[in-house]
């Protein structure tokens, strides 16, 4: 439902900017990051911010959106957002 | 120096994987920056807009090539673009718009037009910088979360219009007021998301320096550096100067919002200030505010290959508002340095030209860093203050060349 007024606002207000499709690594969890993450902004942010932060630092920006952002991700599909970044776009720890 | 910052780029056309289109890479981008900031970033021109570096299309984030800042004034479709949330009123949307001026500590609300602002009041021009606060976040050591930001997230303008403060005394300031809350026509994609809303201290926001820009460089506002009507907050990160200002309420109370306690902040007294934002801090961190004395070398070219007839060390210093005292330059990492010459001084809250001719110059490799001091005695550091969001960074570059 908020998608749908989330698209609508969009699409109203700012339909002249288009947006590129982004193509992200495959892996579970990638359909939740693209239904969830574009709602508001390219997933080339993700790209951008690649590859140096840690599975917490994602976490911590997943965080930021749910409680900053107020982007309405349940806590199963944030879950999951964070498993596919820690996944794919994560720094590994050093040994 | 990285060899993949020489490599790189380099202005070549490249075919993405999947797409036919002709992509072009910039022609240079700092090897600090992250990997994936690198591989993502390309050239972009929006309507109206020569072709800047675009990291995001969507909310636009693009800055400006390094090469813009061989001259203090920055062209209005070089400038960069920068917004948080995606909802943007298209321009057509924006021919209806008006400024509504009032809150608590207000004696009466106004609404004034474009017409009202141009021709009720007293025009006056500043030449500022404005600059993103996350400007250099990607060259932050460690790297940092957020918008991976070169040295192009700035640009300087004549920017003309009516003081703020001629605006509020329209609507009357009353006893009792401690901030200035600054909304624009701009929004969120989602109701639940915080609507970008700033506020400023009743002291800057009464400084005669502080306007409501109508023209910039002689122009009307490009759209998206804030058509009709943007803040100006000269000697601040332009996280306070309000794109698309619609809504400016007196308020007796500090804003109390994500965008003013939980962005946007640095630890408490790590950078020098001349305008304490009281209302806002708290013991651990401060807003960020007054900007921190700066340079740019914007030429020559990064891994340019130069003459031993020598070359020209050209770029731009800044500061808060004290005005920059002295630039030098050095060519050998930091290690001897000169003086270069100032170029004309268009104000405290510009853009300062600089630029040093080398003469006759041994073949080498060489360095070059810019330095700045502004007329408080403050100079850049030599080390990163590091700070969780990336802000002030004002270490000197090191831009390799190779004089054979």
């Amino acid at each position: 439902m908020l998608r749908l007024i989330g698209c609508a606002l969009l699409f109203g207000a700012a339909a002249a900017l288009a947006q590129e499709p982004v193509a992200l690594k495959p892996g579970p969890g990638l359909d939740a990051v693209t239904s969830s993450c574009s709602v508001c902004h390219t997933l080339n942010y993700i790209r951008m911010n690649s590859v140096f932060l840690s599975p917490d630092a994602w976490k911590a920006e997943v965080t930021k959106m749910r409680e900053g952002y107020g982007a309405p991700i349940d806590d199963d599909t944030a879950s999951t957002i964070i498993k596919y970044l820690s996944a794919s776009y994560a720094a590994q720890p050093k040994s | 120096m990285n060899r993949r910052g020489l490599l790189a780029g380099a202005g070549a056309a490249v075919l993405t994987a999947g797409s036919a289109r002709a992509v072009e890479k910039p022609r240079w981008m700092s090897p600090q920056l992250p990997d994936g900031t690198r591989d993502e970033a390309v050239m972009e021109a929006l309507p109206g807009k020569q072709g800047l570096i675009r990291l995001a299309d969507r909310p636009p984030n693009y800055e400006t090539p390094i090469d813009a800042f061989r001259t203090a004034i920055t062209p209005n479709d070089e400038f960069f673009v920068r917004y948080h949330l995606a909802g943007i009123p298209p321009m057509a949307a924006l021919e209806s718009w008006s400024l509504n001026v009032g809150g608590e500590a207000a004696d009466r609300q106004i609404t004034l037009s474009l017409d009202d602002l141009e021709k009720n009041f007293e025009q006056v021009e500043v030449v500022a910088v404005c600059q993103c606060s996350g400007n250099r976040r990607g060259l932050s050591s460690p790297h940092v979360a957020g918008v991976e930001w070169g040295y192009g997230a700035m640009g300087a303008a004549a920017w003309r219009g009516p003081r703020l403060k001629d605006v509020l005394a329209k609507a009357g300031v009353k006893a009792g007021a401690v901030e200035v809350w600054l909304n624009g026509a701009d929004g969120p994609v989602l109701p639940t998301t915080p609507d970008f809303r700033k506020s400023l201290p009743m002291d800057k926001a009464l400084s005669d320096e502080v306007i409501i820009a109508t023209s910039m460089n002689g122009q009307a506002l490009p759209h998206l550096n804030g058509y009709p009507a943007r803040v100006v907050v000269p000697g601040w990160t332009a996280t306070y100067w309000m794109k698309h200002v619609n809504n400016i309420q007196i308020s007796t109370k500090p804003l109390d919002n994500f965008w003013m306690q939980k962005a946007y902040r640095v630890p408490a007294g790590m950078f020098p200030v001349d305008h304490p934002f009281a209302t806002q801090d708290n013991q651990t961190t401060w807003p960020i505010t007054d900007m921190v004395v700066n340079s740019v070398v914007a030429g020559p070219a990064e891994g340019t290959r130069l003459s031993t007839r020598g070359f020209t060390v050209q770029g731009v210093a800044w500061d808060r508002g004290h005005g920059i005292k002295r630039v030098e330059v050095s060519l050998d990492s930091g290690k001897t340095w000169q003086d270069a010459r100032l170029q004309k001084d268009l104000g405290p809250f510009a853009f300062r030209g600089f630029i040093l001719p080398t003469g006759q110059i041994p073949a080498g490799d060489y360095v070059i860093s810019s330095r700045a001091t502004n007329n408080n005695g403050e100079t850049q550091v030599e080390k990163l203050k590091f700070n969780p969001a990336g802000y002030h960074n004002n270490v000197p570059q090191q831009v390799a060349v190779t004089v054979a």
